[in-house]
């Protein structure tokens, strides 16, 4: 399972990147499998505000929605457009199919370290 | 507690995603959906289809029982013929959607899904009269569907027993050395056959076929494209499309319902139940979307009816769904709007079947 060093993960299983101040999120390599093959994506628009650990949008398998929520807080200020014609993007490249950013986030010292996430990760396996 | 058919251990050697389904363990996808339905519509796709269940009648009034509990009529079969039929009750619901193969004058074999194979077995049993006796196969067989444009190519390499006719079947074939009844039947709207053989024979038939196959790119599938490709099939599904509350005609079944037989259980309800007020449709859905199963489809501000089943169809390469509607929004072309989770979302109503084979894209 790819669980790149340098990003930080949710509990929910998206990454976060922080890259001058704003946060870029995606899917974790985990999510993408446990969903499956994604064939749709719902994102806010830009402008939206979202909040830490709450639904900011879904995803669609074949089988099931299942939703994305924001890792931090702050207001969403680019979105993907490429997912929304190519959604299994996210499968393919989970941590170069980001889904949005964020500017001046909250919530980023909460996030888990690579390791944090993959011992969260291992416990729900069990 | 969960019930593993005979092929449990190789879907799990081949990274099978195990679900609970009908009481029973079983794959819902090995590479992925997307992947095994795209198999199925352009070479091959195998399917462990053990958890059907199997049910026998023997005896001189068989054909009798079987004429009056189900819709459609079974007289002038030839042995090996198979024929597809709802089982309904005194109201014209449905108890199941099953097929009936003859194997004799005095013997005939049904296929029953997987999640009413008690409630069938019992309903049958509660109806019998005669010289007939019901006997609960199930657990001696396992079923195999070998799906797709290769399936015939790639079984002759282990069969001389090739049924020639769609819903026809050899009964005493043999594949692969094992003894099994080889059908010309499927439930992917592709050619293909469903092969019927001893629990203990199912493991060295599935290896069989997967190294026929492998050149022709024969994959293990699950449920998961199983749902998909039916779905794209427009083929029906029981407790979506059909259910004890909604009935034969009004899930466009009717040419699988034969009025001028002498009787059968429901026949005065489903007389009565003609012109349906509400029948099934496909639909297309043409805004940002996907509908599913429950759903529910609007003509302006007023609900018509609801979605039965629906999902992102990986061939055609769009939302499509099944949908339970009033007659007056089942015309082609008409318009209509979906609630899916909170957004209004367009759709139109399509002709049936989403896909067929005779129609493929290049």
């Amino acid at each position: 399972m790819n669980i790149p060093a340098e990003l930080r993960y949710s509990r929910t299983h998206e990454w976060v990147k922080m890259e001058d101040g704003v946060a870029v999120i995606g899917l974790t390599d985990h999510a993408q499998s446990q969903l499956g093959d994604l064939v749709f994506v719902n994102l806010p628009a830009v402008g939206d505000e979202v909040f830490a650990e709450e639904a900011m949008g879904d995803v669609e398998s074949v089988k099931a929605v299942s939703d994305i929520n924001s890792p931090v807080g702050g207001v969403v200020s680019a979105v993907n457009e490429e997912l929304e014609d190519s959604p299994q993007l996210i499968n393919e490249k989970p941590y170069e199919a980001w889904l949005v950013k964020v500017e001046n986030p909250t919530g980023v010292e909460e996030l888990l370290t690579a390791q944090e996430y993959e011992t969260l990760i291992a416990a729900e396996q069990e | 507690m969960e019930r593993k058919t005979p092929l449990y251990d190789r879907h799990e050697a081949a990274g099978g995603k195990i679900v609970p389904f009908a009481g029973w363990l079983l794959p819902v996808q090995y590479t992925g959906i997307i992947a095994e339905h795209m198999a199925v519509r352009t070479a091959c796709g195998l399917f462990d289809v053990s958890h059907m269940g199997e049910l026998e009648l023997n005896g001189s009034d068989s054909l009798a029982n079987i004429n009056r509990l189900l819709t459609n009529d079974f007289s002038g079969m030839y042995v090996g013929q198979a024929r597809y039929s709802p089982m309904c009750y005194e109201s014209g619901g449905v108890v199941d959607d099953l097929i009936v193969y003859k194997l004799s004058d005095t013997r005939y074999f049904i296929v029953v899904n997987a999640a009413n194979k008690d409630k069938d077995r019992d309903w049958i049993m509660a109806h019998l009269y005669g010289d007939c006796v019901l006997t609960d196969r199930s657990d001696e067989f396992a079923q195999i569907a070998l799906q797709g444009p290769k399936a015939e190519e790639i079984l002759r390499r282990i069969s001389d027993d090739i049924p020639a006719k769609y819903y026809s079947a050899v009964p005493e074939g043999k594949a692969a050395g094992k003894a099994c009844l080889i059908s010309r039947t499927g439930y992917t709207g592709e050619d293909g056959f469903e092969l019927y053989c001893a629990a203990e024979d199912a493991a060295d038939l599935w290896d069989a076929l997967l190294e026929a196959g492998r050149a022709d790119g024969l994959i293990p599938c699950g449920l998961g494209a199983r749902d998909t490709l039916r779905l794209e099939a427009a083929m029906p599904l029981y407790g979506h499309e059909l259910s004890d509350s909604i009935n034969p005609y009004e899930a466009n079944l009717g040419m699988f319902v034969k009025p001028e037989k002498p009787d059968f259980i429901g026949k005065a309800a489903l007389e009565k139940a003609r012109p349906v007020t509400r029948r099934r449709v496909g639909l297309e859905v043409t805004g940002r979307g996907i509908a599913r199963e429950g759903c529910p489809v609007y003509d302006g501000d007023r609900q018509v009816g609801l979605v039965t089943s629906g999902t992102h169809c990986p061939y055609l390469g769009k939302a499509v769904a099944l949908a339970l509607v009033e007659v007056s929004c089942a015309e082609v072309g008409k318009q209509v709007i979906l609630d899916i989770r909170g957004k209004r979302v367009e759709a139109k109503v399509i002709p049936l079947p989403f896909y067929k084979r005779s129609q493929k894209k290049d």
